[in-house]
C-alpha cells in the first residue's frame, strides 16, 4: 500500500480540521441541556480517543520492535507516546474546562472516566525518566518497548476497574439506549474525529521525518569534518535511525 | 553435560531445563533470604510501624469497612515496594545476572523465578501484618479468613508487576527511584479492585460475602494478565 506524502497528509488535516469545526460552529446544533459548552465535546473526546488509540499503536509498535529488533519500531513506538502524552495534556485540560462549565467544578474524583484517564496519563508520563534512565542505547530501546507493551495491556483493564468503582455522571453519548446523538452531531463529531487522527498521523510523520533528517545530517557532518564532530544534543533517541556516532564522542 | 548444553542439544528438553532452573534460583533465592533476612523483616518492621502511626494518626481505636481496607493495602503495598527495590540488587552488584545467563538459563526462569520470591515474601509479611493489624485496628475477627483470600490474589498481581518492575529498575541509573514511579500507576487498579473487595470484609456489622465476586474475578483477570505479560518480555529485558 502505497503511503500518502507528508504534504498530503498535512493538507487532508487542515481540511478535515477546519471543515470539523466549521460544522461545530455553523451545523451542528446547541445541546438542550448544556448548551454552547457542549461544543467543547467535539475537541475533547477525539483527542481522548486519538491520544488512547495512540497508546495502542505504541505498544503494536513496541510488539514489533522486540520482534524484529529493528530501531525503526522503537522510533514509532517512542514518537506515538509522546504526542499521545501531548494530546492527553490536551484532552485533561479541555476536561476540566467541560467539567468547570457543567458541573462547577475543576476536577471531579468519583467520575470514572477522569480518574483512570489521569492514572493512563501519569502512568505515561513515567515513560520518559524510565527511558533515560537507561544508558545503554539498545537496552534503552529494548525495555522502553516492554514498557510500551505493559501499559498497552494495563490501559484497558484500568478503565474497567475505575468504571467498575464508581457511578457514572460521566455523559456516556454514544451509549445511552434512547438514541444516543442526533444525526447531525454525529456527523460533526465523526469529522472532527477524522481530523484530529489525521492531526496526530501528521505531527507523528512530522517528528519522525524530524529525526531521520537530523541523523542524515548528523552522518554527513561526520563524513565532512572526519570523527571529531560530536553528535547533537537532539539525537539521543534511536541510535539506529538517529546517528550511530561513537559514544566517546558526545 | 550442564543443563544449558543439554537443552541445547535437545530443544524439546528446553522447558524441562527452564523448569528445573526456575526452582533452583527460587531455592536460591529464598535461602538467601532466609540466611540474610534482607527483605521479610524489614517489611514487617516498616508494615507494623506505619500501622502505629495510622493509629495515633487516625487517631482511633477501631477502624472498619473503607477506612480499614485503605490502611491495610496501601501499607502493604507500600512494604512490598521495600522488597521490590531489593529484589535484583544482589544479581547485579554479584554478577548473578551474568552468571545466570552464562549457565545458561533463559530469561524467564529468572524473572519468574523472582516473581515467585516476591510472592512467598509477601505470603509471610501477611502472615506476621494481619494479625498485628486485627489487633490493632478490629474489632470482629471474621472477616480475616476471606481478607487472606483478597490479599493471596492481590499478591499475584504485586509480584507479577513488581519484578517485571524490579529487573528495569535494576538495570538502569535511577533504581530505587523508578520502582514507585512506574510501579505506583500500574498498581492503582489492583488496589482499586482489592479495596473494593476487602471494604465489605471489614464491615463495622460483621462480613458481608455478596459484591466481592466480580471484584476477585477483575483481581484475577489482572494477574493473568501481567504473568502473560511477564512471559512474553522477561526474555527481552534479560538478553544482555
Amino acid at each position: 500500500m502505497k503511503v500518502p506524502s507528508l504534504r498530503v497528509t498535512s493538507i487532508a488535516a487542515v481540511l478535515c480540521l477546519s471543515a470539523g469545526f466549521a460544522l461545530v460552529f455553523f451545523y451542528a446544533p446547541l445541546d438542550v441541556d448544556q448548551g454552547f459548552i457542549q461544543k467543547i465535546f467535539y475537541l475533547h473526546v477525539p483527542l481522548a480517543i486519538c491520544s488512547l488509540a495512540g497508546f495502542v499503536i505504541a505498544a503494536i509498535h513496541a510488539i514489533r520492535h522486540l520482534r524484529t529488533g529493528d530501531p525503526v519500531h522503537d522510533v514509532r513506538s517512542y514518537v506515538s507516546i509522546h504526542l499521545s502524552v501531548i494530546f492527553g495534556v490536551g484532552v485533561l485540560l479541555t476536561g476540566s474546562i467541560w467539567a468547570h462549565a457543567s458541573w462547577g467544578k475543576w476536577w471531579v474524583w468519583d467520575e470514572p472516566t477522569l480518574v483512570s484517564f489521569l492514572i493512563v496519563f501519569l502512568l505515561y508520563v513515567t515513560y520518559y525518566p524510565l527511558r533515560y534512565a537507561i544508558e545503554d542505547r539498545d537496552r534503552q530501546a529494548r525495555y522502553a518497548s516492554v514498557f510500551a507493551i505493559t501499559a498497552g495491556a494495563f490501559v484497558p483493564l484500568n478503565f474497567i476497574a475505575v468504571r467498575m468503582a464508581q457511578s457514572l455522571v460521566h455523559p456516556r453519548v454514544f451509549a445511552t439506549a434512547n438514541g444516543g446523538l442526533p444525526g447531525s452531531m454525529l456527523f460533526t463529531f465523526l469529522v472532527c474525529l477524522l481530523g484530529m487522527a489525521l492531526l496526530w498521523t501528521c505531527l507523528v510523520r512530522f517528528e519522525l521525518a524530524a529525526k531521520s533528517a537530523s541523523a542524515k545530517l548528523s552522518r554527513l557532518r561526520r563524513a565532512l569534518e572526519g570523527e571529531t564532530y560530536a553528535a547533537p544534543s537532539g539525537s539521543r533517541i534511536a541510535p539506529g535511525i538517529v546517528s550511530r556516532a561513537p559514544s566517546a564522542l558526545s | 553435560m550442564t543443563a544449558g548444553s543439554e537443552a541445547r542439544a535437545h530443544p524439546g528438553r528446553r522447558r524441562g531445563v527452564s523448569v528445573d532452573a526456575f526452582k533452583a534460583i527460587l531455592a536460591k533465592d529464598l535461602r538467601v533470604e532466609l540466611r540474610t533476612l534482607q527483605s521479610v523483616p524489614a517489611m514487617a518492621l516498616f508494615a507494623i510501624t506505619t500501622f502505629v502511626l495510622f493509629r495515633y494518626g487516625l487517631d482511633r481505636t477501631t477502624l472498619s469497612g473503607s477506612l480499614a481496607a485503605g490502611v491495610l493495602l496501601a501499607t502493604v503495598l507500600f512494604a512490598a515496594i521495600l522488597a521490590i527495590n531489593r529484589l535484583f540488587v544482589a544479581e547485579r552488584d554479584e554478577g548473578g545476572f551474568d552468571a545466570i545467563r552464562l549457565a545458561p538459563v533463559d530469561g524467564t526462569a529468572l524473572g519468574v523465578a523472582k516473581a515467585g520470591a516476591l510472592m512467598v515474601y509477601l505470603l509471610v509479611l501477611e502472615a506476621i501484618t494481619l494479625p498485628v493489624f486485627a489487633i490493632f485496628f478490629l474489632d470482629s475477627w471474621s472477616g480475616l479468613p476471606a481478607l487472606a483470600g483478597v490479599l493471596a490474589l492481590t499478591d499475584v498481581g504485586l509480584a507479577a508487576l513488581g519484578a517485571l518492575v524490579s529487573v528495569i529498575a535494576a538495570n538502569s541509573r535511577a533504581r530505587d527511584l523508578l520502582v514507585p514511579l512506574v510501579l505506583l500507576p500500574l498498581l492503582v487498579p489492583v488496589m482499586i479492585a482489592a479495596g473494593n473487595a476487602a471494604e465489605p470484609l471489614l464491615a463495622a456489622q460483621g462480613p458481608d460475602y455478596g459484591g466481592i465476586g466480580k471484584w476477585l474475578g477483575f483481581l484475577a483477570l489482572y494477574d493473568m494478565t501481567f504473568i502473560a505479560v511477564g512471559f512474553a518480555v522477561y526474555d527481552f529485558l534479560l538478553e544482555d
